[in-house]
C-alpha cells in the first residue's frame, strides 16, 4: 500500500478530509452534516494517514491517546446540558445566543456544543480501535 | 415540623459525610482521628436523644421526602419507641467504638479506609432501623451487609479473612433478596408499601392468603442476618475483622437487624400459630448451639461470638413467644445484651492488643498490670452473668417470668432458658475473670494498661449497665416501656426493678447462678468433651457452605462450556438462526405475509444502481479471497447509499459512505488480524448449511421490510419535526435537530455506548496482545 504516489498524497488527503469533517459538524444543523457524519469523515482521514506512514506517526500527530478524546467528548455533550439548570429548562434543553463578533452575528447554542462532543466521542473512540487494529498489522 | 425534618435528614447524612472526610483527617491526626470522628455519631446521638422526650410519651416522630414519585417511593423514616432505642444504641456504640478503633489500629497504614468503612456502616445502620418505607428499609438492609463485607475482610490480604466475608456476603445477600421478595409478597397481600400504614393496619396481613408466604420468605432474611441455626456459621468467621468490628457489627448492632425486623413486623405478623412455633423453635435451638459451642472455644473473640449467636437465639425465641411479659424480656435483653457484649468484646480486643494473644489458657494474673480493663471486664461480665443491681439481671429475671412453666411449651423453654443462660454465665466470667485472676503468665508482649482510648468505651458500657440497672424507673420510662410498646404493639409498661421480689423468677435465676458457676468451675472437662462430641459429628454448616460454593462453581463452569465453547463460528451460527427463526416464525404462524408488491417503474440510472448492489452481492459469494469478498461487500454498501441519495436523504446516504468505507477497512485489518486462511475451505455440507442460514435470514428481514412499508403510516412526528425544526430548535436539517435537540439525551446515551465499545473492543485487542498466555488463546480462537 505504501506506495510513492499514495505516500504523497496522502497528508493532503487527510488535510482536507479533516477539514471537510469540521466543515460538515458545523454546518449540519441546516444541512447535511452533523457530529457523527464529520466525525466517521476524521476517522477515515486518520485510518488513511495511518495506512501511509504507521500507526506511530498518526499517534504522535494527534498528541492525546484517542480515548481521552472520546471522554472529553462524553464529558462536553454531558456537561453542555447542565446549562439548562440555571435557566430552570429540562436538561439538555437547546440554548441559544447569538453575539456579534467583529460586526458578523455568530449563533452559538449548547446543541453546538453537544455536537462537538458527540463528533469527539465518534473521532476517538473508532479511531482508537482502527490503530490498534493497524497496529497489531505492523507488529 | 419542617425544619426538625430537615435537620432529621441530614443528621441521617451526617456519618456518610463523616466517612467521606475520614481518610483525609486521618492522614492529617492519625489514630487521634478516632476522638474528631467521634463527634460524628455524638452528634447523631445527641440529635436523637432530644426525640426521647415526644416518642416516649407514645408519640412517633415521622417525616420524609418523595423518592421516585412516579413508582409511590418515598425516602421516609418512623421514630417511635423500638427504632428510636435502636438508633441511640447504634450512634452511643458508635462513639465509643471509634475511639476505641482510633487507639487499636493507631499507626495502621489503612486506618483512615478503617474508619470511612465503619462510618459508611453506622450510616447504613441507622438508616435501616429508621425506615419507614419498604424499599429504604431494603436498600439500607443490603448496604449493610455490602460494609459489612467490607469490614470483615479489611485484613484483605489473609485468606481467612477473605473467605469469612464472601461467606458472610453469600449467607446475608441471600437473606437479602428473601427479604426483598418478603416485603413485596407483604405489598401484594395489603396493599401498603410503608411500615407506619401496615402497623396500622391490624390483622390485614395476618388474614391475607399469602401470610405464610411472607412469614417464609420474611424469615430467610431475619435468621440469615441474626445468625440463627443453621446460618449461624457465618458470625462466628466473622471475627476474623478487627475487633473494633466485632464489637460493634457482630454483637451491639447489625447482628440485631434481624432480631429487629422480626421485633418490628410482630404486630401485624405475630400471633399466630406459625409465629409462636417457628421462632421459639429456631430461637432455642440457636440459644443451645451457641452456648455449647462458646464453651468449646479458647480464643476470647470465638467464646464471645459464639455467645452472641446464643443471644440472638434467646431473642428471637422471646419475640416469638408471644406474650406482653416475653416482649418486654426480649426487650430488656437487648439492650442489656448491646452495653455488655459490646464492652467485652472491646475488652477481648485490648488484652489482645496489649498481651498479644487472646487465647484464654495462655493468659493469667493481668489484674496488676491492667486494673481498669479488669474493672471493666468485671462489671461487664457481672451484667452478663444477670447478677443483682446489674441490668442484666432485670432482663434474666424478666425472661424467667415470662416463660415460667405454664405448660409444657413453656416449660421446655425455660429448661433451654436456663441451660443457656447458665453456660453464658460461665463463658462471661472465664472471658472476663479467668485472664485476670491466678499467677502471672508469660505472653507475646509484655502486658500493661492500654491507653485512655481503649478502656473508655468498655468502662462506660459497663457502667452503664449498672447504671441502668440501678436507675431502672428512668430506664424503663425512657426506653424499655416505648420500646415494648411498640414491639407489642399497643402500650406496656415495663415496671421490674432490682429490689428482689421472691418468687419463681428469681429462684430461677438462682439455679441458673449456680448452674453457671458449676459450669464455670469444669470448663476445660466441658471443653474435652464438646471437642469430642464435635470431632465425632465430623461435618457442620460451615463445611457444607464450602461443598455448596464448590458445588456452585462447578456447575456454572459446566454451563459455561456448554454455553460459551470459545467457537466465533458457533457464535456466529446461533445468532443468525435465532434471528431468523424471530422473523420468520411469528409471521408463518399467524400467517401475516405481507402482499406481493407492485414492481415500480425504474429509470436507467436507478437499474443501473440496482445492478451494481447485485453484482457486489454476487462478488461476495464468489470471491475466492476473503479481502475480495470484503471489498465487493463495500460496493454493495455504496450502491445502497446511493439509492438513498437518490431518494431523497442526504444525511443517511452521506453516513452510510462512511460507514461502508471504515467497514471495508476495519474489517480488512481484523481478517488480517484473526490470521485466517486467504480462501475459504469449509466443507460443501458446511456451506449449504451456512448458505441456508444466510437465505432465512435475507428473506427474513426481506419480508419484514415490505411489511413495514404497507403498513398505514403515522406522520404525526414527522409533521412534528417539519414543523418546529426551524423554529423552536433553529436548524433546517431536521435529522441533526432529532439528533442533536429533540432526541438529545437518547444522543447522549449513544454515544456513552459508542465510547464504551470502543474501550472493550481495545482491552480485547490488548488481551490478544499477550500471545503467552493461555487464556488469550482460548479467547481468540
Amino acid at each position: 500500500m505504501r506506495t510513492l504516489i499514495f505516500r504523497t498524497a496522502a497528508p493532503f488527503i487527510t488535510a482536507l478530509m479533516l477539514l471537510l469533517s469540521v466543515f460538515v459538524l458545523l454546518r449540519g444543523h441546516n444541512d447535511p452534516g452533523g457530529g457523527f457524519i464529520g466525525g466517521l469523515i476524521a476517522v477515515a482521514a486518520f485510518a488513511v494517514q495511518g495506512i501511509a506512514f504507521g500507526v506511530p506517526v498518526v499517534r504522535r500527530a494527534i498528541y492525546f491517546h484517542p480515548m481521552a478524546i472520546a471522554g472529553s467528548g462524553l464529558l462536553l455533550a454531558a456537561l453542555s446540558g447542565v446549562l439548562s439548570y440555571a435557566f430552570a429548562v429540562p436538561y439538555l434543553s437547546g440554548l441559544w445566543s447569538a453575539p456579534s463578533l467583529f460586526g458578523v452575528t455568530v449563533d452559538v447554542s449548547t446543541v453546538l456544543f453537544f455536537d462537538i462532543g458527540v463528533y469527539l466521542v465518534v473521532v476517538g473512540g473508532i479511531t482508537s480501535i482502527a490503530l490498534s487494529l493497524e497496529e497489531r498489522e505492523d507488529g | 415540623m419542617q425544619r426538625g425534618t430537615f435537620l432529621t435528614f441530614i443528621v441521617l447524612l451526617l456519618p456518610l459525610l463523616g466517612a467521606a472526610l475520614a481518610p483525609l483527617l486521618t492522614r492529617w491526626a492519625g489514630g487521634k482521628a478516632g476522638w474528631l470522628l467521634a463527634i460524628v455519631p455524638s452528634l447523631v446521638f445527641l440529635h436523637f436523644l432530644g426525640m426521647l422526650g415526644m416518642v416516649s410519651e407514645g408519640q412517633p416522630i415521622t417525616g420524609g421526602f418523595d423518592w421516585i414519585p412516579s413508582l409511590g417511593v418515598r425516602f421516609s423514616w418512623l421514630l417511635d419507641g423500638l427504632s428510636l432505642t435502636f438508633a441511640l444504641l447504634i450512634s452511643g456504640i458508635g462513639t465509643l467504638i471509634l475511639i476505641y478503633a482510633g487507639g487499636y489500629l493507631d499507626g495502621h497504614p489503612q486506618q483512615g479506609r478503617f474508619f470511612s468503612f465503619i462510618l459508611l456502616f453506622m450510616g447504613a445502620m441507622l438508616g435501616l432501623v429508621v425506615s419507614d418505607s419498604f424499599l429504604m428499609l431494603f436498600v439500607f438492609w443490603e448496604l449493610t451487609s455490602i460494609t459489612s463485607f467490607l469490614l470483615i475482610g479489611f485484613d484483605h490480604e489473609r485468606e481467612a479473612s477473605r473467605r469469612a466475608a464472601l461467606q458472610a456476603l453469600l449467607v446475608t445477600g441471600l437473606g437479602g433478596l428473601s427479604l426483598l421478595a418478603g416485603l413485596l409478597v407483604v405489598t401484594q397481600a395489603t396493599g401498603f408499601n410503608d411500615l407506619s400504614t401496615l402497623l396500622g393496619s391490624g390483622d390485614a396481613l395476618r388474614s391475607s392468603p399469602l401470610y405464610m408466604a411472607a412469614f417464609v420468605l420474611v424469615l430467610g432474611g431475619a435468621f440469615t442476618k441474626s445468625a440463627q441455626f443453621p446460618f449461624h456459621f457465618w458470625l462466628p468467621n466473622a471475627m476474623e475483622a478487627p475487633t473494633p468490628v466485632s464489637a460493634y457489627l457482630h454483637s451491639a448492632t447489625m447482628v440485631k437487624a434481624g432480631v429487629y425486623l422480626l421485633m418490628r413486623l410482630n404486630p401485624v405478623m405475630g400471633d399466630t400459630a406459625a409465629w409462636e412455633t417457628v421462632l421459639p423453635l429456631f430461637g432455642g435451638t440457636t440459644l443451645l448451639v451457641g452456648t455449647l459451642l462458646a464453651v468449646r472455644q479458647t480464643d476470647l473473640k470465638l467464646m464471645l461470638a459464639y455467645t452472641t449467636v446464643a443471644s440472638l437465639g434467646l431473642l428471637v425465641m422471646l419475640t416469638g413467644f408471644g406474650s406482653e411479659l416475653a416482649v418486654e424480656a426480649a426487650v430488656l435483653y437487648l439492650i442489656a445484651h448491646s452495653l455488655f457484649k459490646g464492652a467485652l468484646f472491646m475488652v477481648a480486643g485490648l488484652l489482645d492488643h496489649e498481651t498479644g494473644t487472646r487465647d484464654v489458657t495462655a493468659l493469667g494474673g493481668l489484674r496488676k498490670a491492667m486494673p481498669i480493663t479488669f474493672a471493666a471486664a468485671l462489671l461487664a461480665a457481672l451484667s452478663m452473668g444477670g447478677l443483682p443491681l446489674f441490668f442484666g439481671f432485670l432482663a434474666k429475671e424478666e425472661i424467667y417470668a415470662a416463660l415460667g412453666f405454664g405448660n409444657g411449651w413453656a416449660a421446655l423453654a425455660t429448661l433451654v432458658a436456663v441451660a443457656g443462660n447458665s453456660l453464658m454465665f460461665a463463658v462471661a466470667f472465664a472471658v472476663a475473670l479467668k485472664p485476670f485472676i491466678g499467677a502471672e503468665r508469660k505472653t507475646p508482649k509484655q502486658a500493661h494498661e492500654g491507653p485512655v482510648s481503649l478502656w473508655l468505651g468498655p468502662l462506660v458500657l459497663a457502667l452503664a449497665g449498672l447504671l441502668a440497672g440501678l436507675a431502672s424507673g428512668w430506664v424503663h420510662a425512657g426506653f424499655s416501656s416505648p420500646m415494648a410498646s411498640a414491639v407489642a404493639g399497643r402500650a406496656v409498661e415495663v415496671t421490674i426493678s432490682t429490689v428482689p421480689h421472691i418468687g419463681m423468677a428469681l429462684l430461677l435465676s438462682a439455679v441458673t447462678v449456680g448452674l453457671g458457676i458449676a459450669a464455670y468451675l469444669s470448663l476445660g472437662t466441658l471443653r474435652g468433651g464438646m471437642a469430642a462430641l464435635l470431632t465425632t459429628i465430623g461435618w457442620g454448616p460451615d463445611r457444607g457452605f464450602d461443598q455448596f460454593v464448590r458445588g456452585m462453581l462447578h456447575a456454572s463452569v459446566g454451563v459455561t462450556r456448554i454455553v460459551q465453547n470459545g467457537r466465533m463460528d458457533t457464535y456466529m451460527t446461533v445468532t443468525f438462526v435465532c434471528v431468523a427463526a424471530v422473523l420468520l416464525v411469528p409471521m408463518i404462524l399467524f400467517g401475516e405475509f405481507p402482499a406481493v408488491p407492485v414492481f415500480p417503474d425504474l429509470q436507467l440510472h436507478e437499474w443501473a444502481i440496482i445492478l451494481m448492489a447485485v453484482i457486489g452481492i454476487g462478488a461476495v459469494v464468489y470471491a475466492k479471497s476473503r479481502l475480495v469478498a470484503i471489498v465487493s461487500l463495500g460496493i454493495q454498501g455504496l450502491a445502497v447509499a446511493l439509492l438513498f441519495m437518490l431518494f431523497g436523504a442526504p444525511d443517511l446516504s452521506f453516513t452510510q459512505f462512511m460507514i461502508e468505507t471504515l467497514s471495508v477497512v476495519i474489517l480488512a485489518l481484523v481478517m488480517t488480524r484473526l490470521r485466517l486462511a486467504l480462501s475459504d475451505h469449509r466443507p460443501l455440507g458446511q456451506k449449504l448449511f451456512d448458505m441456508s442460514v444466510a437465505g432465512l435470514c435475507g428473506a427474513g428481514f426481506g419480508l419484514l421490510l415490505l411489511k413495514v412499508t404497507q403498513q398505514p403510516f403515522n406522520d404525526a412526528l414527522s409533521q412534528f419535526f417539519n414543523a418546529y425544526s426551524r423554529t423552536i430548535a433553529h436548524g433546517r436539517n431536521v435529522v441533526n435537530v432529532i439528533i442533536v435537540d429533540f432526541r438529545g439525551f437518547d444522543t447522549l446515551g449513544e454515544i456513552a455506548v459508542v465510547m464504551i465499545t470502543g474501550l472493550a473492543i481495545l482491552a480485547l485487542i490488548r488481551i490478544r496482545a499477550k500471545p503467552d498466555a493461555g487464556k488469550a488463546k482460548e479467547i481468540g480462537r
